[in-house]
């Protein structure tokens, strides 16, 4: 690990102007920063620890019927958290099929939104990679593609974006709070991040110095709340990043679909929302023929990027799958295995 | 530049300084306080084998930087058992064989004990394998381990007081 200047800010203010300097991060549980930093892969020449800032890590229930959630809520205690859970059930769900209970238990919800890809060749430092080194090359490109993006990749980096927690966010509308050097603003989930183009090293909207204050989900997020699952495929049951994951959620009138709600996780550089196969569903009746429509018009616009076309017909078969637990209602108690699709209730749907 | 904290190690205060940044809470107890009992293993988060209890909850010391921990209270396998008298989760660990080599054991053990703390897993053996899957076991004592978080949990919960310590 590179040796850093460590820096503890008394205020959200001393904290941007701290972070705002060249080679400066943010570190919060550090879960991932020092994973990174041992393995060479970031050196900040300056760590700015935001974990001491008051105010950061509560879950505000808000008149309006919104939550915000402060940047250091731990990720278990937001899974946990009783409103949470009742009220936005996938977001638990998709949460406690995530990393470890030790990292749940250290990550916090900021930490989470901005982690790094899990590419195997942005963590090789002997590996050319656009990310760590702009212009350097992807060595992704051409070598063991499975895991890698059909969707929204360029020439210039293929990988994914690890998270579970994103994908339910990114399909209800989640929106962050961002304190800056150039005050407050508020930036909707899905425009956080950027798709890599020719510029994979810029992975988000943030400016040196923004923070992450708080996480906020309206009101209407709420409203899926009797239908709404999250389904991740992944290499082992338990602890493990997803090939492909869905979140769906349903908000049912009378026997048809009033609105529904679709992302994928494992596909692409960001969480993706799929506008077009919400759509081919608002109003539609509860049907097998439908969701199978709304699949195809979420990977529409699907291609391989190496060896990893499976990816594709994967994510169509769980949108499927996610839709229709999603139509049967959301469990009362959290699945053993969450978001398994081999957990009880999942199996045979 | 020197770092000044304090941190409650197994009920103990013990004022720290440290010289460098970069010290783990894994590393401060293993090379500065002479706490061995928490594992290196993978040394990257992967292997629950650092897993010590952080203000009452598991986590991996590994991963944790020891100056942004000041004033916490942290708890290693070396403060679990009352003089000669076995925590209830080490006394299962003997009986239902939940090891073999023993170098993931105290992170197994630790690990128990805060998935016990966080009372989620109920008796539902599939719960208790998904909760404790942080830590890997390269000997595959995996059934004892279960078996033996479960029958820990039901003595702490007076179900066996019988047995119970």
């Amino acid at each position: 690990m590179n040796r850093f200047d460590y820096v503890r800010p008394g205020s959200v203010a001393e904290a941007v102007a701290a972070a705002a300097e060249p080679g400066a991060a943010y570190l919060a549980a550090g879960t991932n920063l020092l994973d990174l930093m041992k393995g060479g892969i970031t050196r900040p020449g300056r760590l700015v620890d935001v974990t001491h800032l008051p105010g950061l890590d509560r879950i505000e229930h808000l008149p309006d019927g919104g939550v915000r959630i402060g940047a250091l809520v731990r990720n278990s205690d937001l899974a946990y958290d009783p409103h949470v859970s009742k009220a936005l059930p996938a977001v638990a769900e998709a949460l406690l099929s995530g990393a470890s209970a030790q990292l749940r238990n250290a990550a916090t919800v900021a930490g989470n939104l901005l982690q790094r890809t899990r590419c195997p060749y942005f963590y090789d430092p002997a590996s050319a990679c656009n990310k760590r080194d702009p212009g350097a090359g992807c060595e992704a490109r051409g070598g063991e593609t499975r895991l890698h993006a059909v969707l929204g990749w360029s020439e210039h980096c293929i990988a994914t974006h690890p998270s579970d927690f994103c994908v339910p966010l990114v399909s209800l509308d989640a929106t962050v709070e961002i304190e800056g050097r150039a005050g407050a603003r508020e930036v909707p989930l899905d425009a956080l991040y950027r798709l890599p183009e020719d510029r994979p090293d810029r992975e988000t909207v943030l400016e040196p110095g923004d923070l992450i204050v708080a996480l906020r989900l309206p009101a209407e997020a709420a409203s899926f709340a009797g239908h709404s699952r999250y389904l991740k495929v992944r290499d082992r049951t338990s602890y493990a990043f997803a090939v492909v994951s869905a979140a769906a959620s349903l908000r049912l009138d009378g026997g048809r679909i009033g609105e529904a709600r679709i992302a994928l996780g494992g596909v692409a550089l960001k969480p993706w929302r799929a506008r077009a196969a919400e759509a081919v569903l608002a109003g539609a009746e509860l049907s097998e023929r439908r969701f199978l429509e709304a699949a195809d018009a979420a990977l529409a616009e699907a291609r391989p990027s190496g060896d990893n076309a499976y990816k594709i017909e994967l994510a169509r078969r769980l949108i499927v799958r996610a839709l229709t637990l999603a139509a049967a209602g959301t469990p009362e108690r959290m699945p053993a295995l969450p978001a398994s699709a081999f957990s009880g209730d999942a199996l045979h749907a | 530049m020197t770092f000044r904290l304090t941190l409650t190690v197994n009920g103990e205060p013990r004022a720290i300084e440290l010289d460098d940044p970069r010290v783990t809470l894994l590393d401060l107890l293993r090379e500065r306080l002479g706490l061995t009992g928490s594992k290196k293993g993978c040394d990257r988060g992967q292997c629950g084998a650092c897993t010590v209890l952080l203000n009452g909850r598991r986590i991996n010391s590994c991963l944790a930087l020891a100056v942004s921990l000041d004033g916490a209270e942290v708890l290693t396998i070396e403060g679990l058992a009352v003089d000669e008298q076995l925590h209830p989760v080490q006394a299962a660990f003997i009986e239902h064989d939940g090891f073999q080599c023993g170098f993931c054991t105290p992170g197994q053990i630790m690990s128990a004990v805060g998935l016990i703390r966080e009372g989620h897993a109920g008796d539902d053996p599939e719960r208790v394998r998904e909760g404790m899957s942080g830590n890997l076991c390269r000997c595959g004592a995996y059934i004892g381990i279960t078996e033996a978080v479960l029958d820990a949990q039901a003595r702490s919960a007076g179900v066996d007081q019988g047995e119970a310590a």
